[in-house]
């Protein structure tokens, strides 16, 4: 059972600073020229005011856009490891919404079940999450068709309701949600025991993900996946804005004997994704590349994974160049008979 | 307009001079997006106005797009551009498409074949607008310091999408060169560097033949101002060669008075 206090908006910029001295940075979201970034930050007046959500994940702090995995060398026919520089600082990451701190339960699922990724560990590990619940969405947002809500407390160490203009729910999640709390006790008042859920938006359940994820195999060689698609003209961008897309490519950048392992993000949009050395490529044309993006969200990782790999942000459909909108699709794949 | 445009679909689908025509239609919320329309009843489905600026010529090698057969397209100034540098670097010929042209002031125009598209657009000077160089001014007013600073900014931002290339027709190599690992030209990473060394190989790439559509900078989801170093580059070539200049950096004459080039 959390533990509910209340804290004043003005009590945020006290927190930072305590925060700040126990040795973390703190990322929030800012506003740059209308794009809502996260940023390291030192106080909260230098977060972005009004915002539904940010243009990327968090997912960039726990799994980066690319990051090293390895450093080597090479004397004649020998490769030897040198220590790698990828350290993780301690970090706490403010503002998340509740759709992407539930992504984590999913890039928890890809890198940490089945075989333990250690750098993603300890990225996960030095790593708080303060969520605010969502007191506004648009009509790109859908998180309770997918488990969550706007209000929801998975993935958060913390979260943060808005009740006024100067109060704040603290729902206080797990230990390191408590050892936030403990470095300004003095800030965290009774008065939690609160209804939350009037001030949060109000996202209608758009369709039902069981079912979805029952008749995905069903419709895998239907039509339906070359009409949705024909506008899609095959970027990364729904991949790389998405906080649960987890997918990554291996790059080698060398400087004499000298080399860095890096991991980068890559995505099932690309021609080259499954792109064989034998020349062979299994999704060889867009439609099956679409098809895998929900196949892999909506079935498989359902399947294999026990998650769905969807949060419901809204974020492919907001940012799709060419207004490929996922609620959309899966509306009219229900659709299929 | 939009009307007339619904019409000469029709036209074009039931008399099968075509069997797809590439067009405009009612998006998500306000937005539109590109529809595919391979019945003349649903050629109701055409729209044209003001946010209806993807440029569509995109589609015209995509390979799911090629197997509904050939195809018309709903073709604004940038979209005629592009089918006429297409046409010069033979990724079309006579045939291929049928083409529903749109004026800069609505006019909707018939053309018989890909040659009078070419003449047609060839008449338009590709010139800047007041804003876009008001934008450029201001970059080149910078110190050498200051704009470098500013692209480093910018391009911190990249997250190597590629929406930029995907949504630009000119980008229709199969294999880019970023892409390419043995050898390897440059840096695939979205760090800094291989951000930077990417967007300048991309406009490079693009001297000579961009259109100026802006898709580049409307697809990107950091919204980085890359039409800022393709509009740079028209600039140069305005200047250099005057507005007319068609294919300025592409042209090889056997009779340049250029040594080097030889």
């Amino acid at each position: 059972m959390a533990d509910k206090k209340i804290i004043r908006k003005s009590s945020l910029g006290e927190l930072f600073k305590k925060i700040r001295s126990d040795g973390k940075r703190i990322l929030a979201p800012v506003d740059r020229g209308g794009k809502i970034l996260f940023e390291y930050v030192d106080s909260p007046g230098s977060i972005a005011p009004d915002y539904i959500q940010t243009t990327l994940s968090a997912k960039d702090t726990l799994l980066p856009r690319c990051e090293e995995m390895l450093r080597f060398r090479t004397e004649q026919k020998s490769v030897y490891l040198e220590e790698s520089l990828n350290r993780p600082e301690p970090t706490l990451i403010f503002g998340v919404r509740p759709c992407d701190a539930r992504s984590i339960a999913v890039l928890n699922a890809v890198y940490l079940i089945n075989y333990t990724d250690d750098i993603y560990r300890q990225k996960i590990d030095t790593t708080t999450i303060v969520g605010v619940s969502c007191a506004k969405c648009d009509e790109y947002c859908f998180c309770t068709s997918v488990g969550g809500s706007p209000g929801d407390t998975a993935g958060s160490d913390m979260l943060l309701t808005q009740m006024d203009n100067d109060i704040y729910l603290a729902e206080i999640l797990t230990d390191k949600g408590k050892a936030i709390a403990a470095l300004a006790p003095e800030l965290f008042a009774e008065g939690g025991d609160v209804d939350k859920n009037k001030h949060c938006a109000d996202v209608p359940v758009r369709f039902d993900v069981k079912d979805l994820s029952k008749r995905l195999p069903g419709v895998f060689e239907d039509p339906v996946w070359i009409a949705q698609s024909l506008r899609c003209i095959g970027c990364g961008t729904c991949s790389y804005v998405c906080p649960a897309c987890t997918c990554f490519d291996i790059q080698d950048e060398t400087d004499g004997n000298r080399g860095v392992r890096l991991r980068c993000w890559d995505s099932c949009g690309f021609a080259q994704f499954t792109l064989h050395t034998s020349g062979h490529n299994p999704r060889e044309v867009q439609s099956q590349r679409w098809r895998q993006r929900i196949m892999h969200k909506f079935s498989y990782q359902p399947d294999q994974l026990d998650v769905i790999g969807c949060v419901g942000c809204g974020r492919c459909s907001r940012t799709c160049p060419v207004d490929m909108n996922i609620l959309q699709h899966i509306t009219d794949i229900l659709e299929v008979h | 307009m939009q009307d007339k445009i619904r019409q000469r679909a029709k036209e074009l689908l039931a008399g099968g001079a075509v069997s797809v025509v590439i067009g405009y239609g009612e998006g998500s919320g306000n937005r539109v997006r590109a529809i595919f329309i391979q019945k003349p009843e649903d050629a109701d489905r055409l729209i044209l106005d003001d946010r209806c600026l993807q440029n569509l010529a995109v589609y015209l090698p995509k390979h799911e797009v090629r197997a509904l057969g050939k195809p018309a397209i709903v073709a604004r100034v940038p979209v005629l551009r592009s089918i006429q540098q297409l046409v010069y670097e033979q990724q079309l010929k006579e045939g291929d498409i049928a083409v529903i042209g749109v004026s800069d002031d609505g006019q909707v125009l018939d053309f018989p074949d890909l040659k009078s598209v070419g003449d047609f657009v060839s008449k338009i000077p590709l010139t800047l607008t007041p804003d876009e160089q008001a934008a450029l001014k201001k970059l080149e007013a910078m110190s050498r310091e200051e704009r470098w600073n500013f692209w480093l900014e910018e391009m911190s931002n990249c997250i190597k999408c590629y929406a930029c290339r995907a949504s630009c027709p000119m980008c229709y190599c199969e294999r880019c060169t970023v892409d390419c690992n043995q050898p390897q030209w440059i840096s695939v990473p979205a760090h800094a560097l291989g951000s930077l060394e990417w967007h300048i190989m991309r406009a490079m790439h693009l001297a000579g033949r961009c259109v100026n559509c802006g898709d580049c900078t409307r697809a990107c989801p950091v919204k980085i101002p890359l039409a800022l170093l393709n509009q740079r580059i028209i600039a140069d070539i305005v200047d250099n060669f005057g507005e007319k200049a068609e294919y300025a950096l592409a042209a090889f004459k056997p009779d340049d008075t250029e040594d080097f080039i030889r």
